[in-house]
């Protein structure tokens, strides 16, 4: 039996005044992944067919490099943010919480580093 | 946090619904399904068959409740009060969707009735929810007009335009279908402030004779108790009074933007 008043109740801790600045970033990441989404997708289908060298080469462009890396830093911030949102949704309990939004915020970051390390190599690699 | 399955003692026994037959001779018959449950009893809920002749109902849900009530058993357990849309106490689930009974029409509902108590709350009897937690959280955002400045000798003047920003808003009557409509609110409730009080909350926040925006501000910013929302806008579809609550909210979150930006 909880004999904490219905207003303690629904107080509860008080407001972690926060929440603002990951519901703008996610706002900002969408507009940025819009056109950034579009431009990855074409450039992969239109390149798709073509030999591993002209990949290469097309990714020693440095602007190619630089918007694919920015890309990639927006994708998986972008994501981060969202998992993080389904998981407060979904998941009870407050150490299953807080393990799993580690878990998948860390796996986010390493994915990320992956990901940005990959085309780095490429664009600064031989050919 | 998210429970999403009902407790064992919570699933609905089929076997034990009972069926009320109609009155002899009773021509225009319709089948209300109705929700029951006895916390006296120690047995899961089930639901009950009620035969109505509409020939001898009035034409809205309640009316057909209250005709059971008196005639068929007077056990079935409900809240009604001013049966004209104004008081909230009819809300229940009608036909899939939360509605006010007193407002809805038997003729707008397709074969059998199905009335369900106002989804995710825990039950008190039958069709009646418990609404402790949601008339608490009303509290919690301390719904009344605050200010610094020294009350007026006279009224608080307000211009017409300022007025008109309450039109959508000071119409609610907490009747819940909104709240309990949300899956935010089932999976979240305990913590997520739920799109009525979200939006009495806005009321107050819009209100240009108050003055403690700020500080209201301040406590709705939680990722708990404002940013459950994801604007699934069940709570605008549901509302019995035709009112926005999901605007409400999206308003509150410009407005947390704006102060920071």
């Amino acid at each position: 039996m909880l004999l904490r008043s219905p207003l303690g109740q629904a107080r509860g801790l008080g407001s972690a005044k926060e929440g603002v600045q990951h519901w703008w970033m996610q706002r900002i990441t969408a507009v940025a992944l819009l056109p950034l989404s579009l431009w990855f997708v074409f450039s992969v289908a239109t390149h798709q067919l073509v030999p591993h060298d002209a990949i290469v080469a097309w990714l020693h462009n440095p602007l190619v490099a630089a918007v694919l890396v920015f890309y990639f830093a927006v994708l998986f911030y972008h994501s981060a943010l969202g998992v993080q949102v389904v998981v407060e949704d979904y998941v009870g309990g407050q150490f299953k919480k807080l393990a799993t939004l580690m878990l998948f915020k860390l796996a986010h970051g390493l994915v990320a580093v992956i990901a940005i390390i990959a085309v780095l190599k490429v664009a600064f690699g031989g050919m | 946090m998210a429970q999403l399955t009902l407790p064992r003692n919570s699933r609905i026994d089929k076997a034990a619904g009972k069926v009320h037959k109609a009155e002899a001779g009773a021509k225009n018959i319709r089948k209300f399904k109705i929700y029951r449950y006895d916390p006296d009893a120690g047995a899961n809920p089930h639901v009950d068959t009620f035969e109505v002749d509409l020939d001898k109902c009035g034409p809205m849900v309640l009316d057909a409740l209250i005709k059971i009530k008196s005639e068929t058993d007077a056990t079935v357990t409900f809240r009604r009060s001013c049966r004209e849309g104004i008081c909230g106490s009819c809300a229940m689930n009608i036909d899939g969707g939360n509605h006010l009974a007193c407002l809805t029409h038997i003729k707008d509902i397709k074969g059998d009735v199905n009335i369900y108590p106002l989804p995710h709350m825990p039950v008190v009897k039958d069709l009646v929810p418990d609404l402790t937690h949601f008339y608490a959280q009303y509290a919690s955002i301390e719904p009344w007009l605050k200010t610094t400045t020294p009350a007026p000798t006279r009224e608080r003047l307000q211009t017409p335009e300022d007025r008109a920003k309450l039109d959508g808003l000071y119409e609610c009557i907490l009747c819940a279908c909104c709240s309990t409509a949300c899956p935010s609110y089932w999976w979240n409730g305990d913590r997520y402030l739920g799109p009525a009080i979200l939006m009495a909350a806005y009321r107050w926040l819009v209100d240009s004779r108050d003055e403690a925006t700020g500080e209201r501000l301040d406590m709705l910013e939680d990722p708990f108790k404002l940013y459950r929302c994801h604007t699934i806008l069940n709570c605008s579809r549901t509302c019995p009074k035709g009112l926005n609550p999901a605007r409400a909210i999206a308003e509150t979150k410009k407005m947390l933007v704006e102060r920071r930006n």
